[in-house]
């Protein structure tokens, strides 16, 4: 049996693999270091690399990640934590108005080859202003490119496609699966960014999938199945690109999709996806496209009303069979 | 110590900055430059006398109000030119315009039009040289009102805390936009008062004067490559053109602009230039030289064709394409 890590070990061993590969890697962040990270995601780094490879950070995310940028354009490859995802409103310029543009407005002059990696999504009860999942904030900008790995193995993979990448990826880590464990993947091991996976075959519906909600589907595919639905499971790993030449051929086969995101309805990943399936794949469709998103209210805390809010396995079971009746 | 035929060098280099801002002024105003424009004329003693004490190799990061810098860290006339005026031998190939010009092959590495956006990635390029052990330095030059964005204050922290090689330099001309500085801070000087804040020693030299600021710079780059950190400089000095674009300035009081223009840079340096002995016939002939130069480019960037329309959907990755789906 192979050796298995958790997600939140996955994380710092992913970033240690590249650190031994490539000494340009360096790590900023607060509470990185000498304290191994509030999510314990970076744990033995500073250890194993050094001061001068990991550097603790004042709470300051826009010089976090100003600073990381300017590092990217200047030799090194840089791999900023920002803490909660929720923060990244606190340096919002750099990813949204900075880092995706710089390479197309000096006409191809710079690169900016750097990770920004937080902390994403609900399901731990931290309230509205530290559960967020907003993935979605991310993919309104051209110019970055997104993960989001569902398993340690994917972390550890798609952590080291997002390092060695030329372009600036933006990595969502969620808060709900760090606890997870699955099996060590082997040195070396790389997942290319843009390359969704069918994680459970099935002939009756597809449900897309991504990070915490890939779990979710997966839970439901299983009582699905003892009701005699049979759900195809993908899970995107990444927003871009986005891998949606695996999605048709998914629905090309089930002929109905169910899109389960955990950020909200309004402005989710979940809409890109689904108009891309109208635009392109009308004709494989043998029922309307079904989202499942979280409601468009702010997460609250109480377990009972966050459950009300964000996709549960029992609202997937109920989506599916739903649309499987249709 | 800058000598009679240094200073005359860079006497031409802002001679030819002038000449060329008064271009874009013209240009402008003929319709041949779309969009907007920050004229730095009445600054181009703080670029190029800052550029006389740096390094080829050093990092230059600038604002929206930047052509000055651009030029003084190796663009040409024509390059910055054809990119006002929209054409594809721009120095962004058309694609950055007035307010992003940016010449990474000579350390500058971009215009930046988000108020202080680049203070914290001239920290991080510093960061970068540092942990490289090349000796470089990084500089960035921001005008009078990024002094009151927090990411002056984030960037200024970091560095002084990481002991960065950088060099901060505030342009005064004491006006953000319309408004007066003094108006809209707390300190008299908005950037060498809050330099106490950071464990640093603030410096307020004379912008206008060419070789104040060569010494200042070269001064605050010694101690950056000798490891003792960052520098904050405020060079006041005055713009001739209005904000941006045909703005003409009138919230300034007429015999405020008058004092100014008699400390024009461009005087202050001949007047030097004369009492080291330089006869005025060598003045005349780099006056001369840089009219033919000026018209030279103004003639070249107007011949030159408009960018390729498939260029819209280039160097967005680094693979040179677009593509954010399969």
């Amino acid at each position: 049996m192979a050796d298995m890590i958790t997600y939140r070990a996955a994380v710092a061993e992913g970033i240690a693999r590249e650190m031994r590969r490539d000494p340009a890697v360096v790590c900023l962040g607060e509470d990185i270091g000498a304290a191994e990270g509030v999510f314990k995601t970076t744990v033995g780094l500073l250890k194993e690399f050094g001061p001068e490879r990991v550097w603790d950070t004042p709470i300051s995310e826009q010089a976090i990640v100003g600073a990381a940028m300017g590092a990217a354009m200047t030799g090194l490859r840089p791999v900023a934590e920002i803490m909660f995802s929720d923060f990244l409103a606190c340096c919002w310029d750099y990813l949204a108005n900075e880092i995706p543009k710089v390479r197309y407005m000096t006409g191809g002059q710079v690169a900016v080859p750097l990770v920004v990696r937080t902390a994403n999504g609900g399901g731990l009860g931290f309230g509205a202003q530290h559960s967020q999942a907003v993935e979605n904030w991310a993919l309104t900008v051209p110019g970055l490119k997104i993960a989001a790995p569902s398993t340690p193995a994917d972390v550890i993979g798609l952590m080291a496609a997002a390092i060695r990448s030329d372009d600036p990826v933006v990595f969502f880590e969620h808060k709900g699966l760090m606890a997870g464990q699955g099996p060590l993947p082997p040195d070396g091991h790389v997942v290319e960014l843009g390359r969704a996976a069918v994680v459970r075959d099935g002939a009756d519906l597809t449900i897309v999938a991504l990070a915490s909600t890939v779990p979710t589907a997966l839970a439901a595919a299983d009582r699905l199945a003892a009701r005699d639905v049979s759900a195809e499971v993908v899970d995107l790993r990444c927003l871009v690109p986005l891998d949606m030449a695996m999605v048709l051929r998914s629905v090309e086969r089930t002929s109905h999709l169910l899109i389960v995101e955990e950020n909200p309805y309004q402005g989710g990943w979940g809409g890109t996806v689904a108009s891309i399936v109208a635009d392109e794949g009308f004709e494989l469709l043998d029922a309307p496209v079904r989202r499942l998103a979280a409601a468009c209210v702010p997460l609250p805390f109480a377990d009972v009303l966050e459950d009300q809010v964000i996709p549960t396995v029992d609202k997937v079971v109920q989506a599916a069979l739903a649309l499987a009746d249709y | 110590m800058i000598g009679a035929e240094e200073l005359l060098r860079l006497y031409e280099r802002m001679a030819l900055i002038r000449g060329t801002e008064k271009a874009a002024h013209d240009l402008f105003m003929a319709g041949l430059v779309k969009g907007t424009t920050h004229l730095a004329a009445g600054h181009e003693a703080v670029a190029v006398g800052a550029s006389a004490a740096l390094r080829d190799d050093d990092y230059v990061f600038a604002t929206y109000r930047g052509h000055h810098h651009a030029m003084a860290r190796g663009a040409t006339a024509e390059e910055c030119l054809a990119e006002l005026m929209s054409k594809a031998t721009g120095v962004c190939k058309a694609k950055g315009g007035s307010m992003h010009l940016t010449k990474a092959s000579t350390g500058m590495l971009g215009s930046y039009a988000i108020v202080g956006a680049h203070l914290p990635m001239a920290a991080g390029a510093a960061w970068s040289a540092k942990l490289r052990g090349t000796g470089q330095i990084a500089v960035a030059f921001f005008g009078d009102g990024a002094t009151n964005i927090g990411a002056f204050h984030e960037a200024l922290n970091l560095a002084a805390v990481w002991s960065l090689p950088a060099v901060f330099v505030c342009e005064n001309n004491f006006y953000m936009e319309y408004t007066p500085i003094g108006k809209v801070t707390a300190v008299p000087n908005p950037a060498a008062d809050r330099a106490s804040a950071y464990g640093l020693t603030g410096e307020v030299v004379d912008g206008n004067d060419v070789v104040a600021v060569a010494e200042a710079v070269g001064r605050a780059a010694a101690r950056a490559r000798d490891g003792a950190g960052p520098s904050l400089i405020e060079a006041r000095t005055y713009r001739h053109y209005g904000h941006s674009r045909a703005d003409p300035a009138k919230y300034r009081p007429a015999e405020e602009v008058e004092r100014w223009l008699e400390r024009d840079p461009l005087n202050l340096a001949r007047a030097r230039l004369e009492a080291l002995g330089v006869p005025d016939a060598a003045l005349r002939e780099v006056d001369e030289r840089v009219r033919a130069d000026v018209d030279a480019a103004v003639a070249a960037a107007k011949a030159a064709p408009g960018p390729d329309p498939a260029e819209a959907f280039t160097d967005v990755w680094a693979d040179g394409g677009a593509a954010w789906r399969t």
